[in-house]
């Protein structure tokens, strides 16, 4: 089973492959928001690299969001087009989660932080000792509330991701619990954990983890400015019925 | 780098605005399939195309319109010998669902990958419509977001001789059908009431540039619209829609024929071609398409269906860049300010 994982959702764009058990190539690079010109370069490179027959690919795994929209397009875009080229299905995986997963074996609590932007992080709570546990699935919150239900749970947490270093003066006045800021190795996405765990996902879930190439649509969890002024309380994805049957 | 090869067949992909579109060309000239989605009932909500709300839409069809492109044209991906899309200019969010899609196509296949500019495309859609029209020729490209009076020396070799200072001509039409209650989108709407109203009703300024005999200007001839709706609100007089929108597109169209004239005259050509969104208004292709016979030129112009966005014309544009060796990188990005003839 071989996986191409496609990570665009927030700073970072780049690009893994896995083999099973093992991440053949991880490439990634943080440079502003310079994905739409360096993300398939960096596909190219691993491709090439591994002389990789592409047709070997069995799935593409994607982060499906939250995260920037724009960003979010970009892998989303990406991944449908490759998807169609090469007749195989997307495998996508909620972002905040993949974060978390980059903790894998701590016995504290993994709360990833992405920089939603009008006082607000994308985020979730997680345990990551052996699997990934999500305690809080991820959503758009105010960071005064995942302070507090973390406070409420009692335990040791490390937070990690872009969302850091904006809130750290907050987190450091609201928290009453122990916690601690992950290193920067861990504290952004990374196309090698989404890989490993879109793999995991196939082992557990099997199809039912898949989605076609041309059904995928990335999940921002927020309607556009114009939706929101405008008043709109129905989802953007529901008004359009055509298109969601 | 030269080809020999008889047959061109060119996927193209359009996403700059608010259409979705995909089509098969064979040699920049035959449409095999041309299909268009087009978002236009989600954003006359909001009175305009919504970025954010065009970009999502893009996402959720780029592949549905891609295969149906593909299989109205009776053929595979596989089967194509480049893969074209819109990189700019246009709006960046749509821009580059299309181009991350195309990118990722060839990436896919190892089929060539083919940037193309809009307003080339645009141009290119007359080559389309007939069969027998070859540079060089004056064309005006007019539409929502573009008005250029353009040069067309060669196949891929343009010289802008002048453009709109401020508002393109459509977003001038959708500014005044706001304005006199005829709503989103305007230049249709405008068309249509302006067959019902006298178009020497009122005077409305034609627009010029100081110093720059072929550039544009349409926010004034806009105001001059707002002023004589206001003055005429403030003396309590009844306003006829039909005769203002008749006279503003008429001050539209005589600004435009009138420098597309010069251009033809000045430069000797005997051929002129419309395009754009914009090339579908009636009242501007009669009144051009007379002032060419006067002349003694040959009048160009597409069919709405190939005026609107579309990607047959960014797939017959596609084919001239090809046969000149032209190829993008995986790199290729969209942008958003393209100017016409930058490569």
């Amino acid at each position: 089973m071989k996986i191409l994982a496609i990570e665009a959702s927030g700073p970072v764009a780049g690009c893994a492959l896995i083999e099973d058990d093992i991440l053949r190539a991880e490439y990634s690079i943080q440079d502003k928001m310079k994905h739409s010109r360096t993300l398939v370069p960096m596909m190219e490179e691993i491709r090439s690299r591994l002389e990789l027959d592409l047709q070997e690919i069995d799935a593409i795994a994607v982060t499906k969001g939250p995260g920037s929209f724009t960003g979010l397009r970009i892998g989303a875009a990406t991944a449908k087009g490759l998807g169609l080229a090469l007749e195989k299905p997307v495998i996508p995986v909620p972002t905040v989660d993949c974060i978390a997963w980059n903790l894998y074996g701590t016995d504290s609590l993994v709360c990833p932080l992405m920089d939603a932007r009008r006082q607000q992080v994308y985020t979730g709570i997680y345990e990551c000792r052996e699997s990934l546990r999500v305690l809080l699935p991820q959503r758009a919150a105010a960071l005064t509330e995942i302070a507090d239900r973390i406070n409420a749970l009692e335990r040791r947490v490390i937070f990690l991701g872009d969302g850091v270093p904006v809130n750290r003066e907050a987190l450091e006045e609201k928290m009453r619990v122990p916690y601690s800021f992950a290193p920067a190795h861990l504290s952004r996405q990374k196309p090698g954990t989404l890989a490993d765990l879109a793999m995991r996902l196939y082992r557990e879930q099997g199809e039912a983890c898949l989605v076609s190439a041309d059904d995928f649509r990335p999940e921002y969890l927020r309607q556009s400015q114009a939706e929101r002024e405008r008043g709109d309380k129905r989802s953007y994805s529901l008004v359009d019925t055509d298109q969601n049957k | 780098m030269e080809s020999n090869q008889e047959t061109v067949t060119i996927l193209a992909i359009e996403s700059s605005c608010d259409e979705t579109a995909a089509s098969v060309v064979v040699n920049g000239r035959q449409v095999l399939s041309n299909v268009i989605s087009s978002q236009i009932d989600i954003h006359t909500l909001y009175g305009g195309v919504v970025p954010e709300i065009a970009s999502r839409k893009h996402t959720e069809r780029i592949n549905q319109v891609i295969r149906k492109a593909l299989s109205e044209a009776g053929k595979t991906l596989g089967g194509m010998d480049a893969i074209a899309v819109t990189y700019g200019p246009g709006l960046v969010g749509p821009l580059l669902i299309g181009v991350s899609a195309a990118k990722a196509l060839s990436f896919g296949t190892g089929i060539p990958l083919i940037g193309v500019h809009h307003i080339e495309g645009h141009i290119s859609a007359n080559y389309i419509a007939a069969p027998d029209l070859e540079p060089p020729f004056v064309c005006l490209v007019v539409s929502g977001g573009h008005t250029h009076l353009v040069l067309v020396r060669d196949y891929g070799e343009y010289e802008i001789l002048g453009r709109t200072q401020d508002d393109a001509a459509g977003e001038a039409f959708d500014k005044v059908a706001r304005e006199i209650g005829l709503g989103y989108p305007g230049g249709p709407k405008i068309d249509k009431v302006s067959a019902l109203g006298n178009p020497e009703a009122i005077r409305f300024p034609r627009g010029k540039v100081d110093g720059s005999r072929y550039d544009f200007s349409f926010s004034g001839m806009k105001s001059a619209v707002l002023n004589y709706l206001n003055t005429a609100k403030m003396k309590g007089e009844q306003i006829c829609v039909e005769d203002v929108a008749a006279s503003f597109q008429a001050a539209v169209v005589d600004v435009l024929v009138s420098h597309a004239m010069w251009a033809i005259d000045e430069y000797g050509l005997d051929k002129f071609a419309l395009a754009g969104g914009v090339a579908a208004n009636t009242a501007l292709r009669t009144a051009m398409r007379a002032e060419c016979e006067k002349r003694g030129t040959a009048f160009y112009c597409p069919p709405p269906i190939l005026c609107t966005d579309n990607a047959a014309m960014i797939g017959s544009a596609a084919y001239y860049e090809y046969i000149r060796g032209v190829r993008s990188g995986y790199d290729l990005n969209a942008i958003p300010g393209l100017r016409l003839g930058q490569r």
